[in-house]
């Protein structure tokens, strides 16, 4: 599109909290998340893989809750609190579940890891999984082309009570988020 | 994606005064935003409804719940009166697109979908439903996913919910509101077949904004079974999937609900082949007479003929499960 054609749109202000910090913005009516993170905030972290809501490559957490940044219109995060895998850290400290897949080394490539991550810390927070396959099917949104799924599965098992209870606390107010 | 401009209404009211031709209303987004990078939609005017007052789920006085449209998909399959009182709709959500998706996708939105039918999505040929008159590449295409009811000449899509198919079943009731008024639309009138306008998928007008889904107090609890069949373990799209559910009195059937998805351009229900259940004993031999009966006017396509008894074995199984208990 031209850029004629876009100045007869307006761009529009938005506020939002990201990784803990209070952002404002200006986006166009027709950015997603995932391209004003990548390409205005330079936070790369969240990948694209498919661009259609079909892989998870672009997984962030929105008030908490896991989605696919890809299928985001930037615009209407006005007022949200976004965290993305840049966001999970505590400082030098990993989040449980950043370290769980360290620990077994859930990747080849890394290029889903970070939506992966953010899922599994989403799924965490809804606490409707207990079981292996329980967990399967509530990671079923994020693919692996090089398929770490099992090392994904051990990971996400292992950590999922840790980052649960992180969560919970979170929620409580008993830990900064 | 075209150039668009973006509005955020804070009432129902504001809301569809700004609705036009031209304009689409957006919630989740998950299949609207998809659309319009396919260039399949390509809407002059988004107008943001997660603004609205529709976001809760209450009783009504006759003992059913009323959905706001704004409710995520999500929220609704995990919400206890629905999972106290309406399984079948908890299970069939859950059957559906992937846990970030039912965080995005609202009730309304659910009922909107458009078909994936692949032609539908491709620009560079024709599609009836994307551009009328242009022709239906999926007649005499691949055409595995297609419909095998109430199918036309011009189009053989499907329609892709799972939720959507458990609210047939509940005889769930549509409120929506346009410039005109309030109304109420049957879950079996909401949706079309695509006669020789697959371009309307559904009776809404342009002005009108769907505000609830309405269930009725029946929820079949005790024999439920939504059995969704798909090409992977989670994930995909219907092949066929049924939404099954029983009221017996011992082993005699007392009420009876059918619905199918994948199988035709809107969840199918067949009234007369329930009507036939109604007295008999639960036994095998019912179940697949009644399988046969909904499948006697299929019309498979070059690819999809597997899906007829698919189908029917689909429906045994699924009369099965609810008959005893539906947690299978």
């Amino acid at each position: 599109m031209s850029e004629t054609t876009n100045q007869a749109f307006a761009e529009h202000a938005i506020a939002l909290t990201l990784n803990g910090q209070s952002r404002q913005l200006n986006v166009q009516p027709w950015s997603t998340l995932l391209d004003v993170l990548r390409e205005q905030l330079d936070l790369v972290g969240t990948k694209k893989g498919c661009d259609h809501g079909q892989c998870g490559a672009c997984t962030v957490l929105r008030d908490g809750k896991r989605v696919n940044a890809c299928l985001t219109l930037a615009v209407m995060c006005d007022g949200a609190e976004l965290t993305t895998i840049e966001g999970l850290a505590d400082g030098d400290t990993l989040h449980p579940m950043q370290q769980s897949f360290i620990k077994h080394d859930a990747f080849q490539c890394g290029y889903c890891t970070p939506g992966q991550i953010c899922s599994a810390v989403g799924l965490a927070n809804e606490g409707r999984a207990q079981t292996a396959d329980q967990i399967k099917e509530l990671m079923s949104g994020n693919l692996c082309r090089c398929g770490a799924y099992t090392n994904i599965l051990a990971a996400v098992e292992e950590a999922l009570p840790q980052s649960a209870a992180k969560a919970s606390a979170v929620s409580e107010g008993g830990i900064d988020a | 994606m075209n150039p668009f401009h973006y509005s955020k209404p804070v009432d129902v009211s504001q809301a569809i005064s700004l609705a036009g031709a031209a304009s689409r209303f957006i919630a989740g987004g998950t299949n609207l935003l998809d659309l319009m990078k396919e260039n399949i939609a390509r809407p002059e005017h988004l107008i943001d409804i997660t603004g609205l007052p529709l976001k809760d789920v209450r009783e009504t006085a006759s003992g059913g719940l009323l959905i706001g449209a704004m409710v995520s998909n999500a929220d609704l399959a995990w919400h206890p009166l629905v999972e106290q009182r309406y399984p079948l709709l908890s299970q069939a959500i859950l059957a559906g697109a992937s846990p970030q998706l039912r965080n995005m996708a609202s009730t309304g939105g659910n009922l909107l979908q458009r078909t994936r039918c692949y032609y539908f999505y491709d620009s560079a040929v024709p599609c009836n439903k994307r551009e009328p008159g242009s022709g239906c590449p999926a007649k005499d295409g691949l055409n595995r996913i297609h419909a095998i009811l109430g199918a036309s000449e011009d189009c053989v899509a499907t329609h892709p919910s799972d939720m959507c198919v458990a609210l047939a079943a509940l005889d769930a009731v549509v409120h929506v509101e346009g410039r005109g008024g309030k109304r109420t639309i049957e879950f079996a009138d909401f949706h079309r077949l695509p006669e020789d306008a697959p371009q309307r998928d559904n009776q809404l007008a342009d002005d009108e904004l769907i505000t609830a889904i309405e269930l009725p107090p029946q929820g079949f609890v005790a024999h439920s079974h939504y059995l969704k069949i798909r090409d992977r373990a989670s994930y995909a799209f219907a092949l066929v999937s049924v939404a099954a559910a029983l009221e017996l009195d011992g082993d005699i059937i007392r009420d009876v609900r059918l619905a199918l998805g994948g199988v035709a351009h809107k969840p199918w229900r067949d009234k007369a082949v329930e009507q036939s259940l109604i007295g008999q004993p639960v036994s095998r031999e019912n179940f697949v007479a009644a399988a046969e009966a909904i499948l006697r006017d299929a019309k498979p396509l070059e690819h999809n003929a597997f899906k007829v008894k698919l189908a029917q074995r689909a429906i045994v199984r699924a009369l099965s499960d609810a008959a005893t208990g539906g947690k299978a």
